[in-house]
């Protein structure tokens, strides 16, 4: 088959529904878009860790710290399921643990601003894994099969991640008025850099008419954005917290919640490497990365060992 | 039927299992082998593709296998086998590799006449 027939044919499969597995033919603008995509969410999951793990010591109690603990297991967990099914694309881990390392490759903008008190912990798995709740669920019908099936699997781990923190600030919220104003806080902080995280209003996404036509998204980030506002108001009713925003209010014509201006300009600073926390989560994962090393070492030279014991001998 | 990572058709640019850290790359460097997961959930069911790890023995393998697919449990039984050992067979060639033959009409059980009346047969 011609370049033109295989791409028309890749297009009627997408048309009718189907999913693509790794040794379907796919165009190369396919497989370059998944791959940037699924990098990009993978290192998000992996920097993610740092913002959580920075509380881990300070956890007010042993129950709130061995849920913190596993909660961040569960990210690193999520970072290779995603790793594994871009390396389906015919890409190296390495090479995209690199581009992660040499600041080349992007991750989600939340994870660049700084986790400052405990109640942010809380804002976390309220706000930032009930945004990727909402993004996750949608991916997980995504055109290409490994990168649905990862979602899957994640979503099913991820109501854990966003009831932990509910119930954190849910805590804190009927606490002292001190224990309350800290929650408060952290939404104040929390609440644009959340919305920022669902990607740049559709009007600003060249990507996203491509990848909706491909059914790798099936949902715009304004889509999503406005799923993730309509579900959130309830639960900060619900605690007797505000979200920090005059113009959040219900429209009854749209049955959605209106709100305000986000600040872009914010977002694309972030993005490009000026947010708050941006050098100091590069640096800790070229740390953690240089300080593996010894590992990485010793079980090459184990196996190799291993391996030559295991040759059988000339006679 | 792997997620292999031959996915381009080209040769997978891994490191057999045991050469690990002869390559070019600096000691340390080097990406370990790929292994592809399959679990076993409770109940009897077949092994399943679950994914993939990188390990540098089948012992290791084996540990990260677990670290990241059983470690929420439902599993009762794991294999890990070396990527580039599995041999797929072409999507290209889906066709009449699995064509299933339903011209052949005589394996099929309503081919075959029994006597009239017979219940329960």
């Amino acid at each position: 088959m011609t370049e033109e027939e295989l791409n028309a044919a890749f297009e009627a499969r997408i048309a009718a529904g189907e999913t693509i597995e790794p040794k379907d033919w796919m165009p190369d603008r396919y497989r370059t878009q998944l791959i940037r995509m699924m990098s990009q969410h993978a290192h998000s999951e992996i920097v993610g860790m740092l913002p959580e793990g920075n509380w881990i010591t300070r956890a007010p109690s042993l129950s709130r710290k061995m849920t913190l603990i596993a909660k961040v297991q569960d990210e690193a967990g999520h970072g290779l399921y995603i790793y594994c099914g871009a390396e389906t694309l015919g890409v190296d881990r390495s090479e995209l643990v690199d581009q992660l390392l040499s600041g080349k490759a992007k991750y989600s903008s939340i994870f660049n601003y700084p986790t400052l008190t405990w109640a942010d912990i809380g804002v976390i798995g309220w706000f930032v894994d009930g945004a990727a709740i909402v993004n996750q669920t949608v991916l997980a019908k995504a055109s290409y099969g490994p990168y649905a099936r990862a979602m899957i699997r994640i979503c099913k781990e991820e109501n854990f991640h966003k009831k932990q923190g509910y119930e954190i600030i849910a805590t804190l919220a009927r606490g002292t008025p001190e224990q309350k104003a800290m929650a408060q806080d952290a939404i104040n902080r929390w609440w644009w850099p959340s919305l920022m995280m669902l990607g740049p209003s559709d009007t600003d996404s060249p990507n996203t008419a491509e990848l909706m036509r491909w059914r790798v998204k099936r949902k715009t980030n304004d889509e999503l954005r406005q799923r993730f506002i309509d579900l959130t108001v309830p639960q900060a009713d619900a605690v007797g917290l505000t979200l920090p925003d005059p113009n959040l209010k219900y429209n009854p014509d749209t049955q959605h919640y209106d709100f305000g201006q986000i600040d872009w300009e914010e977002f694309w600073a972030v993005v490009k490497g000026n947010g708050p926390c941006n050098r100091e989560r590069i640096q800790a994962r070229r740390d953690a990365h240089e300080n593996g090393r010894w590992v990485r070492e010793a079980a090459e030279a184990y196996a190799a060992k291993h391996e030559r014991r295991s040759q059988p001998t000339a006679a | 039927m792997a997620e292999a990572r031959d996915a381009t058709g080209q040769a997978p640019p891994i490191d057999l299992p045991g050469t690990a850290g002869n390559g070019a790359a600096a000691q340390g460097e080097s990406q370990w082998p790929l292994w592809e997961v399959f679990t076993q959930k409770t109940g009897g069911e077949p092994h399943e593709h679950a994914g993939s790890v990188h390990a540098a023995d089948p012992e290791m393998a084996l540990q990260n296998a677990r670290d990241v697919y059983a470690r929420r449990g439902g599993v009762v039984s794991l294999w890990v086998v070396p990527s580039i050992e599995i041999t797929a067979s072409q999507s290209e060639d889906a066709g009449p590799l699995f064509d299933p033959g339903a011209d052949k009409v005589y394996r099929h059980p309503q081919f075959y006449k029994i006597p009239r009346g017979l219940k329960g047969f």
